[in-house]
């Protein structure tokens, strides 16, 4: 749509950015003021420079959740995309199982992150879970509050659980678009199913997956609530990501400097991806 | 062919709802079942964790408490969005692009970055562990959100209808208020359910910022479930409680739902 230039239109704008600004700019100006001083509490602040981010930055700890927190991402997203896309491909497109489909697969999407994680917790608890007790059952020793491989597969599990419907219904979306005539040609044509796909579909699909990924990509990168109730971050650190790691310096130690540096690290890191996304999103936009 | 098509969806149904199941049967048991039996069925039937849950005002509290903040918190998102939404749809203005963008960057902040500088920003405005100090804090993510959402929406509205309006001599409060929201009535309507969702499904930064007054279900469930010995009946009365809501209104938005997560980008 062209759009008519018309400065008055920031006072239209005014109250969100008062209200979002409030909220994003004072906390973030008291973080990079922590993340360069040090204090002994009574509110009395040394200078200490960059001293916080060389620390966070060289520190074992930092590494380890960071590289948790990547190969987290890298598993929740090769499974999610997958059999999210698969999902979608083989739903109905029309008719009333529509609606059922799309109401039971959006559930989990709403429920609150904690209650997902004391569920997920219930369901796995090894002597009185039904999935502990099945995979015990099996013949597979299980504990996900003692065995780390267990802890993590029930946390990616859970994620896989949690946030699978979001490609789904992206892609459904994304595939009810694409018009019949488009599937009339391949038929004429003679297409195997599999080239519709590779030819017709998945091209098409390429903006909302796009759109769904790095939701995805961004969400699992914040994943604070849902393992730690599950696992605590446990056992052990083995299940800390970046934000559980990031609370417990902040709320746990109370090290502000090191907390306040690794907060700024962190947000810059979320606010590339964050770039690359927008990028991304608006370049689809243009066509 | 025709059956394979079917089987896929429906396993994956089945595996998304195994877990609801089993958190609905907890609910139904009494806890020295839980303990002492493995039933895939609760066979002593109770609704005592209900009842309490019902009964309790820590409990019940916890619910009004989270509701309040939401409402509140949906109000002003909403209020507020719907005209800068409708400036980023119709108008150019310096900087328009990027304050969109910042927007988006305030949806993708973690909130364990501003848990703690959050906790003393309303602290020293003397609104720790009030309502209204969550439903701000919640609007970092969901006016983003909401003003997103509208956009999408708006910018499916032709501009013809604003300018024939102003023809007919309508003031624009009066084109805006009278035509321009019922028209994306919808819209408006997803940005809402969309704003409620977020700020109830978040709970860091709502455990935060509250103690006991303002204190929302979510947290009065992880204290339980750390502190009481580990109630597994009564959590799972209390998870069950919390799905509801959303249970109830995806069916009114289940064909904007994906627009909705997409930031109204579908």
């Amino acid at each position: 749509m062209d759009k008519t230039t018309n400065q008055k239109a920031w006072l239209f704008v005014i109250p969100v950015v008062v209200l979002v600004a409030f909220n994003a700019l004072i906390p973030l100006m008291t973080v990079v003021n922590y993340s360069v001083q040090e204090t002994f509490g009574d509110n009395v602040f040394f200078w200490e420079g960059v001293k916080w981010f060389e620390q966070v930055l060289n520190s074992d700890r930092f590494h380890a959740s960071f590289l948790r927190q990547l190969a987290f991402t890298g598993m929740i997203l090769a499974i999610e995309v997958p059999l999210g896309i698969a999902v979608a491909l083989s739903m109905p497109r029309k008719g009333p199982w529509v609606s059922v489909c799309l109401v039971l697969m959006a559930l989990p999407l709403l429920i609150p992150w904690n209650v997902v994680g004391a569920m997920w917790n219930i369901f796995a608890l090894p002597d009185t879970g039904l999935l502990g007790r099945m995979i015990n059952g099996l013949g597979i020793e299980y504990n996900f509050t003692q065995q780390p491989v267990a802890a993590w597969m029930t946390t990616v599990v859970m994620d896989v659980w949690h946030w699978t419907s979001l490609v789904v219904l992206l892609a459904y979306a994304g595939l009810c678009s694409i018009p019949d005539a488009y599937y009339q040609a391949a038929k004429i044509d003679g297409a195997s199913s599999w080239a519709v796909f590779w030819r017709i579909q998945l091209p098409k699909l390429k903006r909302v997956l796009t759109i769904a990924i790095l939701l995805r990509f961004m969400d699992s990168f914040m994943i604070y609530t849902e393992p730690f109730v599950l696992t605590g971050g446990g056992p052990g650190n083995t299940t800390t990501f970046l934000s559980i790691d990031l609370v417990k310096i902040a709320l746990g130690q109370f090290d502000l400097g090191p907390a306040a540096a690794m907060s700024l690290i962190y947000f810059l890191i979320v606010l590339l991806l964050c770039w690359v996304f927008y990028t991304l999103m608006m370049r689809g936009e243009d066509r | 062919m025709k059956i394979q098509k079917w089987l896929l969806p429906t396993l994956y149904i089945v595996f998304l709802m195994l877990p609801i199941y089993w958190l609905l049967n907890m609910s139904f048991k009494t806890t020295n079942e839980i303990l002492g039996t493995f039933a895939l069925i609760p066979l002593d039937f109770t609704l005592d964790n209900y009842k309490k849950i019902f009964t309790d005002p820590t409990w019940y509290n916890g619910y009004l408490n989270s509701i309040t903040y939401v409402v509140i918190n949906t109000l002003i998102s909403v209020t507020v969005a719907l005209p800068a939404a409708y400036a980023f749809s119709r108008y150019r203005f310096l900087g328009d692009k990027h304050l969109f963008f910042w927007l988006l960057t305030n949806r993708m902040a973690p909130p364990a970055v501003f848990a703690l500088p959050f906790f003393q920003l309303y602290s020293a405005f003397e609104l720790f562990d009030t309502h209204i100090a969550v439903a701000l804090a919640h609007c970092l993510f969901n006016i983003p959100l909401a003003v997103w959402i509208l956009e999408g929406f708006m910018s499916s509205v032709p501009k013809e209808l604003d300018e024939t309006a102003y023809l007919d001599g309508y003031s624009f409060w009066r084109f805006f208020i009278r035509i321009f929201v019922p028209t994306i009535a919808a819209g408006i309507g997803v940005a809402a359910f969309f704003c409620f969702m977020y700020s109830w499904v978040e709970l860091l930064l709502a455990k935060t910022l509250t103690s006991v007054a303002a204190k929302p279900i979510a947290a009065t469930m992880t204290r339980t479930a750390s502190t009481a010995g580990y109630e597994l009946g009564l959590l799972a009365a209390a998870g069950t409680l919390t799905i509801i809501p959303g249970a109830v209104v995806i069916y009114f938005v289940r064909n904007y739902i994906a627009k909705g997560f997409a930031l109204g980008r579908v």
